[in-house]
């Protein structure tokens, strides 16, 4: 069975086309090599000069035309059952944004992998909070370009349990090629345990749970590494060079520091640090307070 | 042409001597050097660079830089093999040099404008190579400048699109010149239909470089007043559209590449008759078809949009004109391979390279196919199977026909001949390096490795170590190739005025040539720009 049903589709189009290439190609080749032994000077002193002739130029104009338009109707005929999801499908948003993926479940439940039944047809709405993304399952064959301020949509029916990745195929800066996730086919039954059970463990603390839904971790790490944004070991009471306004300023990092940075990614900047990376996040004050005091925590 | 002649009149070099009487030259010989020191200049560096991209991907994770740094190269590598390398490459160097030397005429038409276009391309090489010193580095947007990424980022992109913008006015002034060339200074008793094929592919490449440039000029200008003046255009956060960005980019940039193929394709219409040593076949089908590719070059462009969430109608039109393109580049593959029969075919270097260029432009050629079709192309899209293609047709058809045309008109440009050994065992290095580096690029893409990545997941590991081994094989290739050449100028042998036998007016003056280029008027060959006096007629 093929991972998903898009792959008969996309596959049969691509080796129709490779194999109708190699034919050409090792043709060619084959004839060019011939010629160039054949018609050697030693093999043939005296050169013909034929100008031309009609009715090859003909054969070789057609014969090309035929098979191109074989090659579009194909290529079309495995195309076009993706523009339209089927009206039954189940639907999810998949959110792009730099570094992350995060898919969210009609029940509410958040996600950065993504869990699906097998043999369901699944719609993903496609968000991006920042730049262009495109989200590429390659065992599925399906890519669909995540824009801005437009809603894109791309949709699949798995036909294969197991897990496959999920990647980031349109360049979005520096960690483009860390922007990875999978996919999980499940049966039904297991998908609806999953989808059911609380998508942290209990036990998590919710400023953590807020980070992780909005990609905070994927520039910010836990454990010292440095990463396109300062870690966060260690951060609070650390004495710091900011760039305030172009001048430079030595701070120490504080509660109130951390809740301005949050709210103003872009006033107080590290020393070292780019500026215009961090997104302005729309979280309530109770929220900023969460993370706060998880960012607290981080010895 | 004998011996007696070349001695009387001081050839090009000789006529003038001293850095000023290059950098304000007017001889569109010595603007054609001057372009080929500095195109080959660029080659370098961008050779350079990609050789540090491979060296960073032969292993997952990090080997030489970090990610920052692995964006800025690949970068700044793209900006300079297509702006300052492969778009002015042929036409600039060869076409400046032989365009009218092969038409029987003095000049270009505007001798000035043509220095002017080589002080815009040094110009805009300024503005490229400024990036690296100030603020924070070169741009890490890709060649494409993607808005919105391109509108926000901190690194000098506002630089590079200046960059891009002035060394497009430079193409622009080199099309206008040789449109007006060809219409007005053909030698007399010269049609259209007598003219050599390669004039014919300057002919075709000067009207895109003329109509689709502009296009890129206004497109770079708006990223410019975006990220200066905040206008919204491209960026959705201040109102604008990013897919507007995507199709006013590719209008100019598909026709840009037949600026880049085409010429090349004019090369290699001049290598194989002369080894062949018979008439050109076909020659108003090959003529014609790079009309019909300028042509229909223009109307493609969607193609590198399948998956940004294009219309089903949309689709089907684009991938059906881009089929469409194929059609004319098949005649000119099949009338090359046919001029083969019964020729007598010599051998040489120059022959080589432009059979390489077959083999690899077919390559080159079939995966972009693929990628005209919409199924396979949604899979395939924006992984290392489209730079593997892009580079077998720019690298693999166009830098082999440069190479193929240095080879063959060295003798012609500096009166000595290479040394053939030499120049044989770079050849099979470059060949063989070429495709140990790119093939393994189609695999990767198929399997699933989207481009742009600084790192990789493991199963991708073992066929880019191949690629990496291949980068080596290829630099060492060039390395040869260029002391070859550069020692073969120095003290390689006196070559004869015409040591291939060929039939174009180029090989009737001397080598050098001189000053004005012919001491007499060159005589057109009877019943055809082909048509080889000694062979027999069919």
């Amino acid at each position: 069975m093929n991972a998903s049903n898009f792959v008969e589709g996309v596959d049969f189009s691509l080796y129709l086309i490779l194999a109708i290439s190699v034919f050409f190609l090792v043709g060619i080749t084959a004839v060019m090599i011939y010629f160039l032994f054949r018609y050697r000077k030693k093999n043939n002193p005296v050169a013909t000069n034929i100008s031309h002739n009609n009715t090859l130029e003909i054969v070789w104009t057609v014969i090309p035309a035929i098979l191109v338009l074989i090659m579009f109707w194909y290529g079309w005929t495995g195309y076009r059952p993706m523009l339209k999801a089927p009206e039954d499908a189940m639907e999810i948003n998949a959110t792009g944004q730099m570094w992350k993926w995060t898919f969210e479940y009609p029940n509410g439940k958040v996600s950065d992998t993504l869990v699906v039944p097998i043999d369901e047809a699944v719609k993903l709405n496609l968000f991006s909070k920042d730049v262009l993304h495109s989200l590429y399952i390659p065992a599925f064959r399906i890519k669909q370009d995540v824009v801005p301020g437009s809603e894109k949509m791309m949709w699949f029916t798995a036909q294969k349990k197991g897990t496959f990745d999920i990647l980031c195929a349109e360049y979005c800066g520096q960690l483009h090629s860390y922007m990875l996730s999978t996919v999980k086919v499940v049966d039904r039954a297991e998908y609806d345990n999953w989808l059911a059970a609380e998508s942290s463990p209990a036990d998590e603390h919710p400023g953590l749970t807020l980070m992780k839904r909005n990609a905070c971790l994927s520039c910010h790490t836990q454990d010292g590494t440095r990463l396109v944004g300062p870690s966060l070991k260690g951060l609070m009471g650390k004495t710091e060079t900011v760039i305030v306004d172009g001048q430079e300023k030595e701070i120490t990092i504080d509660r109130e520091y951390l809740l301005n940075s949050i709210r103003e990614p872009n006033a107080e900047i590290v020393k070292g640090f780019q500026p215009n990376l961090m997104p302005k996040l729309p979280l309530t004050e109770e929220e900023l307070n969460q993370i706060a005091d998880y960012i607290e925590t981080i010895k | 042409m004998t011996a007696a002649t070349t001695v009387e009149q001081p050839n090009f070099f000789q006529a003038k001597r001293g850095l000023f009487s290059w950098i304000f030259t007017l001889d569109h010989k010595r603007i054609g050097l001057l372009y080929l020191y500095s195109v080959g200049s660029f080659f370098l560096v961008g050779l350079t660079l990609g050789l540090l991209m491979r060296l960073e991907l032969l292993n997952p994770g990090k080997d030489i830089m970090e990610a920052q740094t692995y964006n800025q190269v690949f970068t700044l590598h793209g900006v300079i093999m297509i702006f300052l390398f492969i778009i002015p490459s042929i036409p600039a160097v060869f076409g400046n040099f032989f365009l009218p030397l092969m038409i029987g005429t003095d000049d270009v038409a505007f001798p000035r404008l043509n220095l002017f276009s080589w002080w815009l391309y040094v110009l805009g090489a300024l503005f490229a190579l400024s990036t690296l010193v100030f603020g924070d580095g070169p741009a890490d947007t890709g060649w494409t400048f993607y808005a919105p990424y391109s509108v926000n980022t901190t690194t000098n992109v506002s630089l590079s699109v200046m960059a891009a913008l002035v060394l497009g006015f430079s193409s622009i002034l080199t099309g206008l010149n040789f449109i007006v060339t060809i219409h007005r200074l053909r030698t007399p008793g010269m049609g259209f239909n007598q003219m050599p094929l390669f004039a014919w592919s300057l002919y075709a490449t000067s009207w895109i470089q003329l109509l689709a440039t502009p296009v890129i000029g206004i497109t770079l200008l708006m990223i410019f007043a975006e990220r200066t003046f905040g206008v919204g255009l491209f960026d959705p956060s201040i109102g604008g559209d990013p897919i507007l960005y995507q199709h006013m980019f590719w209008i100019y940039s598909h026709p840009a590449v037949y600026i880049m193929a085409l010429p090349a394709m004019g090369i290699v219409s001049e290598l194989i008759p002369t080894f062949a040593q018979r008439t050109i076949f076909g020659y108003k089908a090959i003529a014609y078809s790079s009309m019909a590719i300028a042509f229909i070059g223009y109307f493609v462009w969607g193609h590198h949009m399948f998956t940004s969430g294009m219309s089903g109608p949309a689709a089907v039109i684009f991938s059906i004109l881009t089929f469409m393109v194929a059609i004319p580049t098949a005649i000119k593959v099949f009338n090359w391979v046919a001029t083969l029969y019964k020729g007598s075919i010599v051998i040489e270097i120059p022959l080589l390279f432009a059979l390489a260029f077959i083999f690899n432009f077919l390559i080159g050629g079939l995966t972009g196919l693929v990628l005209g079709a919409l199924a396979a192309d949604v899979h395939v899209h924006d992984t290392y199977f489209v730079v593997g293609h892009f580079h077998y047709v720019m690298f693999g058809g166009t830098g082999f026909a440069f190479m193929g045309a240095m080879h063959y008109w060295f003798p012609k440009i500096w009166g000595k001949m290479y040394n053939k050994l030499w120049a044989g065992i770079a050849f099979a290095f470059v060949f063989i390096g070429f495709n140990v580096l790119y093939f393994p690029m189609f695999i990767l893409g198929i399997m699933g490795m989207p481009r742009r990545y600084y790192d990789y997941l493991p199963e991708f590991h073992p066929l880019n170590m191949i690629s990496t081994y291949g980068s080596w094989i290829l630099a060492a290739g060039i390395v040869i190739m260029i002391v070859n050449l550069i020692v073969s100028k120095r003290k390689g042998e006196k070559a004869a005025a015409n040591p291939w036998n060929g039939i174009t007016l180029e090989w009737q003056t001397s080598s050098p040539p001189p000053l004005h280029n012919f001491d007499k008027m060159p005589e057109l060959p009877e019943g055809g720009p082909y048509n080889y006096p000694n062979a027999k007629n069919a």
